[in-house]
């Protein structure tokens, strides 16, 4: 099969690769560029270990081709940390607060909070939990998760309430 | 899991994609938002030869309200339907039908005329398009054509369309001012198929029912639209007696598969609860 020549923004760099036009979003970023932060977990677009984010949304790379990308400003967890290195605000918080036990969601995890917190800022905790209702986690039980992305919440909101204080 | 392989066409109008379908025959499957295509390809369940993908149809996306009716373009998302405030007024249970569906990751993908097309009974969208009385705008080699949501599905994935026809839109006509609406769906978390769901629209005039209309999602091959029931609570004020009977009528009409979702006579009861609660919160929202 004639492979196909696409191009991308991922992480803030521009990209470009050969695929095959069955090759998934989740294989181009995994086995072409070795982003292997977005992982595969079910394959049935039903955990969300493969989440990022694409053109403003959270989306499964594992149920769309990398053909369908083309053009597309994509995010993953390689791209979250501050331009500093410093943490984001959500990395600190599952660091925190226990939002993890053995890691195979939270990438995924972390890059659908983020998009959560663009959409709604100051979620209540039944929103966050529908927010990231995508997202299978087998380990913790989401209690310290939803109270990771509320420390987050917290933190990324700090700076506009103290502006409003002052 | 990794799809067969495919040709990949990205036309950028509706008579390009029609072209391209017609040429290519049969094998070719139009790509919308994938989320139902995609999974089946990956289980190697579908192995289309080629793929037609719509989502570089500008003309196939967005909202517009008409005089008398809303029009949804096919590769609109479910994302788009939440979002839209202008639908969100004039007919809430979209939004309402579209929460449910899925995840927000599959909301973001998953489009309105890829819902309704691929004839899946477990998807929310069909029965919600019978009860709303909406048309399918369809193209294909012969030309375009209107199909009505309540004659549009066949079987279990087997419906009107025609080799090499796509649904281009939707057009919904206005519910009445003042009408009330509710889709209860039960399901076993967050993501799942409906074990039972029902969509309900309806409106008073000097409390009673002036006008109702039912659907019923994934308790049958197709969706539902429950006639009868519909037109046993009109000119009632929803009595208990009469919602007794129309649930009844209701539940007569479904034949669910016994599944994980539970047996078909739990299903048919639950589709009756769906029912029995969509009336009490459409009654409560509706201008008596």
């Amino acid at each position: 099969m004639a492979k196909t020549h696409v191009t991308m923004t991922v992480n803030g760099q521009a990209v470009e690769g050969l695929v095959e036009p069955r090759t998934l979003l989740i294989h181009f970023l995994r086995d072409t560029l070795n982003l292997t932060g977005p992982h595969i977990g079910c394959e049935t677009s039903h955990c969300g270990a493969c989440t990022v984010d694409l053109d403003g949304q959270s989306i499964k790379s594992c149920t769309m081709f990398a053909v369908q990308a083309e053009g597309a400003d994509v995010l993953t967890i390689e791209g979250v940390a501050n331009p500093d290195g410093t943490l984001h605000a959500l990395q600190e918080g599952f660091r925190e607060m226990h939002g993890l036990q053995c890691g195979f969601c939270t990438p995924g995890m972390i890059v659908r909070a983020y998009r959560l917190l663009q959409e709604n800022p100051n979620p209540t905790e039944d929103e966050i939990r529908m927010g990231i209702s995508g997202n299978l986690c087998r380990c913790t039980g989401y209690q310290n998760i939803v109270a990771a992305i509320q420390f987050a919440a917290a933190r990324l909101n700090a700076p506009a309430l103290q502006e409003q204080a002052a | 899991m990794i799809p067969a392989t495919f040709a990949y066409h990205r036309p950028n109008s509706v008579s390009e994609a029609i072209a391209l379908l017609a040429e290519l025959g049969e094998e070719a499957r139009p790509l919308a938002g994938g989320h139902s295509l995609i999974p089946m390809m990956k289980l190697r369940l579908a192995t289309p030869v080629a793929l037609v993908d719509l989502g570089g149809i500008a003309d196939l996306r967005g909202i517009r309200r008409n005089a008398d009716s809303v029009h949804i373009g096919a590769t609109t998302t479910m994302a788009e339907l939440i979002g839209s405030a202008e639908l969100a007024a004039a007919i809430p249970i979209i939004r309402e039908t579209a929460l449910v569906v899925a995840d927000p990751q599959v909301r973001a993908r998953g489009t309105l005329g890829g819902n309704v097309a691929n004839g899946d009974p477990g998807n929310d969208m069909p029965a919600l398009m019978q009860c709303l009385g909406a048309s399918y705008l369809v193209a294909g080699p012969a030309g375009a054509r209107d199909l009505p949501a309540r004659d549009f599905y066949q079987g279990a994935y087997f419906t009107s369309l025609l080799p090499g026809e796509v649904v281009t839109g939707i057009r919904i006509p206005l519910p009445a001012a003042g009408h009330g609406y509710a889709y209860t769906k039960l399901k076993r978390k967050v993501g799942d198929y409906a074990t039972a769901a029902a969509a309900v629209i309806l409106t008073f005039h000097g409390g009673r029912i002036a006008h109702c209309a039912i659907g019923l999602t994934n308790v049958g091959d197709t969706p539902l639209f429950a006639e009868d029931a519909a037109a046993i609570l009109t000119g009632s004020a929803l009595d208990a007696a009469t919602v007794d009977r129309a649930v009844a009528a209701a539940e007569a009409i479904t034949s669910p598969a016994s599944d994980g979702r539970g047996p078909a006579a739990y299903r048919t009861k639950m589709a009756g609860v769906m029912l029995r609660r969509a009336l009490a919160r459409a009654a409560a929202r509706a201008t008596q």
